[in-house]
């Protein structure tokens, strides 16, 4: 099962080497990971999006916990949240290519960010699926460069994670 | 929280006098109460080595390898309850310390490590003696700092001792780069840490108490099963209380050894992979299983799809969380310290009056009593050639099973177990999780250190001796007079079991050919040393050893070849599946 794991932690150095350390020691998967600092300098925000069964995930969550500088671990997909993820991707839109590609950004929702004669930067925000459905819309030759942050998530309504 | 504290000594230290990092470490670790410091001194860390020449709060132990000073201050405060503290300098000195430093880890043993690092300025540019000592130690310590300005410095080592000391313990390392140690702060020791990330829950969920203490008492079949959570948190009084107070079976594992005394009627001897018949058949045929300061791991249950029975209940208390259906689901979770937990569960258990079910006790203990007529740890003594659990057993004798014994890793670490009683906790000290050959010696240099008049011997084999037999001449600069039991079979005896076993007995590379000779190796580090080769000699030599107390002995007992550790449970199989003795 995929799980969206939100970590609140000191913003330290060393502090995601500790994290990520967990996950390759321990053998966890990460499917990706996003980490920022909040609108407390002090302390970090990651989002860890991974899979496993359900003792994998309660195992992955208290040995997070277990970390001196995590503040707090919540399983985001516990509840109603909410994810998105940035996708920013070159494709290929020359000729009689170009209306299409414009077309395919405005399906998606995307803004086109960067224009040349031969290409388009399109920048596009989803939940990961929403990404995967446009990269698999347009023929593979098209696309030229693709780059992804990982997906971010919030808790939906009053749910909130502070300290 | 190290910022805070920060403004804090600026205010109240404006017009104090400034001191360099060096001296604010030497402050730091006498405000802790620090008696000694095990160390080995370098480029990285002349500054410090300077203030504590200079000082004479605590001693400083000069080891012959920084490995010995970890294992040294593991043990000494394993026997004490203290933490220990060490000091090395960069690069290889980390490096060498780390076998050290992970042996405490997996052991739960709480520690200060002070590492010297080259200066903030010639970090990362491949410098002299430089290795990323923070990155190399990460998975092998509850925590690490590297102190950047020297302001943090007494924060950060009061936070280091805090971290090592509480909640589950374990190793915490402090990196300090040189000139740190050299940079000038006002210097206030804090009293007081909080940490916001970091609040070890420490009182039991009352609710699950009570669950646990119904489940108790209405068991049919309980077995309870103890760890070296009980040892660490210094709860074996409370433990032997309710054992005793519910005439129930126990079972202490090897980090456990002492929880309840190893001659009480009620105790089953060991579980696990060398662990007793009675106690792996209690383990898995009981109905409610109480763990406690244990955590279920490979050598203690095998098998985990094996252990499992269909409506067995257990319940776990332990201080870690993590450490709580990590390999084996459990019924009733208890997270807090065991110690007040178990206070908490006899005070109850007494209050309420109840009684456990006499007739069903009855039926099990008679039943565990056919488990142990099985004798799975009797031997065949020999005439002709010494055997091992003979010596082990002796020891026992000679020292009114009184002594503190430390042991090595293998064949002989099981039978010091199996046959020597413990009756009190912090008595036996090996390595437990990581199985560390070579920390027997500096454990019982630790161990002397913290208990002056105490008796202490090392049992060890040839093999792990000679890992760490360079801290002979540490203890002659001392003066530390432990006895070395040598069970001495010229093999890797465990290796060598376990090729018998289940490699055609193809002896690759475990017999240990070209041995000193250990009587004049001992002789030469200035010590006295007795080569034993006639059952008939075994007392006496040790009567002989134990009677001069102001010396070390080194005993090299020339052990029978072919002496195997029973009962045995081989890896991956399930407890049950024990090969005893009498089957070969």
């Amino acid at each position: 099962m995929r799980h969206i794991l939100s970590v609140l932690l000191e913003n330290e150095p060393g502090a995601l080497s500790r994290v990520v350390g967990l996950f390759s020691a321990r053998g966890y998967n990460i499917d990706s990971l996003t980490v920022s600092t909040t609108e407390d300098a002090s302390m970090s925000r990651m989002t860890i999006v991974t899979h496993g069964n359900d003792d994998v995930i309660e195992q992955i969550t208290k040995q997070l916990n277990k970390l001196i500088e995590v503040v707090k671990v919540v399983d985001l997909t516990d509840g109603n949240h909410i994810e998105r993820e940035l996708m920013l991707v070159k494709v290929r839109a020359a000729g009689k290519d170009r209306e299409e590609m414009k077309r395919m950004a405005d399906i998606f929702r995307g803004r086109i960010l960067d224009v040349t004669d031969k290409s388009y930067t399109i920048e596009l925000t989803g939940d990961g699926s929403k990404l995967d459905a446009f990269l698999a819309a347009i023929e593979p030759s098209f696309i030229l460069e693709t780059v992804r942050t990982g997906t971010s998530g919030i808790g939906r309504g009053e749910r909130i994670l502070k300290i | 929280m190290i910022k805070h504290l920060r403004m804090n000594m600026s205010s109240s230290q404006a017009a104090g006098t400034l001191l360099t990092g060096a001296e604010i470490v030497v402050r730091s670790l006498a405000e802790e109460g620090v008696e000694f410091v095990f160390g080995y001194p370098g480029g990285a860390v002349l500054n410090i080595y300077d203030e504590i020449f200079k000082q004479d709060r605590f001693k400083h132990v000069l080891v012959r390898h920084e490995q010995a000073a970890v294992h040294a201050a593991d043990a000494y405060s394993r026997s004490s309850r203290k933490v220990g503290v060490c000091l090395v300098t960069s690069g290889p000195g980390v490096t060498n310390a780390v076998t050290g430093i992970a042996t405490a880890y997996m052991d739960s043993i709480p520690l200060v490590i002070i590492t010297g690092q080259v200066p903030t300025h010639a970090i990362g540019q491949d410098a002299f003696q430089e290795c990323d000592t923070v990155g190399i130690t990460r998975p092998c310590v509850k925590h690490n700092f590297l102190v950047k300005d020297v302001r943090d410095l007494a924060a950060t080592i009061r936070k280091a001792f805090y971290i090592a000391s509480t909640g589950r313990p374990g190793p915490v390392l402090v990196d300090i780069p040189k000139d740190v140690t050299a940079n000038k702060c006002a210097f206030e020791y804090p009293r007081e840490v909080h940490m916001r990330s970091y609040q070890p829950q420490g009182k039991g969920h009352s609710g699950q108490i009570k669950k646990a203490i119904q489940l108790l008492l209405d068991a049919k079949r309980p077995m309870v099963y103890t760890g070296g959570g009980v040892i660490l948190n210094d709860a074996a009084s409370e433990l032997t209380r309710l054992v005793r107070r519910l005439g129930y079976p126990c079972t202490n594992t090897l980090m456990g050894l002492g929880g309840v005394p190893g001659t009480d009627p009620q105790f089953l001897g060991m579980p696990g992979m060398h662990g007793t018949y009675e106690a792996n058949m209690a383990m898995q045929e009981c109905d409610v299983l109480i763990a406690i300061g244990a955590r279920f791991d490979d050598r203690v249950i095998g098998n985990p799809q094996h252990f499992y029975r269909e409506g067995r209940k257990i319940i776990h208390i332990d201080i870690d969380p993590s450490s709580i259906s990590k390999r084996v689901r459990v019924d009733v979770p208890i997270v807090g310290y065991v110690k007040d937990v178990l206070a908490e569960m006899n005070a109850l258990i007494e209050a309420s009056g109840r009684e456990p079910d006499a007739a069903a006790l009855k039926a099990w203990w008679a039943q565990i009593k056919k488990w142990q007529a099985k004798e799975c740890l009797k031997y065949r003594n020999s005439d002709e050639v010494i055997k091992p659990q003979y010596v082990v057993q002796k020891l026992y004798e000679v020292t009114g099973g009184d002594a503190f014994i430390t042991s090595d890793v293998g064949q002989h670490q099981m039978w010091a177990a199996q046959y020597y009683k413990f009756d009190k906790p912090r008595r036996w000290i090996n390595s437990g999780g990581l199985g560390t050959m070579g920390v027997g010696l500096p454990y019982a240099m630790g161990v002397q250190l913290a208990h002056p008049e105490a008796t202490v011997a090392c049992i060890t084999g040839e093999a792990s001796i000679q890992m760490c037999i360079q801290e002979l001449s540490t203890c002659k600069q001392y003066h530390i007079p432990v006895k070395i039991v040598n069970l001495n079979n010229r093999y890797l005896g465990m290796v060598r079991q376990w090729q018998e076993f289940f490699y055609g007995n193809r002896h690759a590379e475990s017999y240990m050919d070209a041995l000193p000779d250990f009587v004049k190796l001992a002789e030469a580090y200035g010590h006295h040393g007795i080569r034993i080769d006639r059952p008939g000699d075994v007392e006496g030599a040790l009567r002989e050893a134990f009677k001069q107390k102001e010396k070390l002995f080194f005993l090299d007992f020339i052990t029978d070849q072919t002496e195997n550790v029973f009962p045995m449970v081989p890896g991956g199989k399930g407890l049950t599946e024990m090969i005893l003795a009498e089957e070969l």
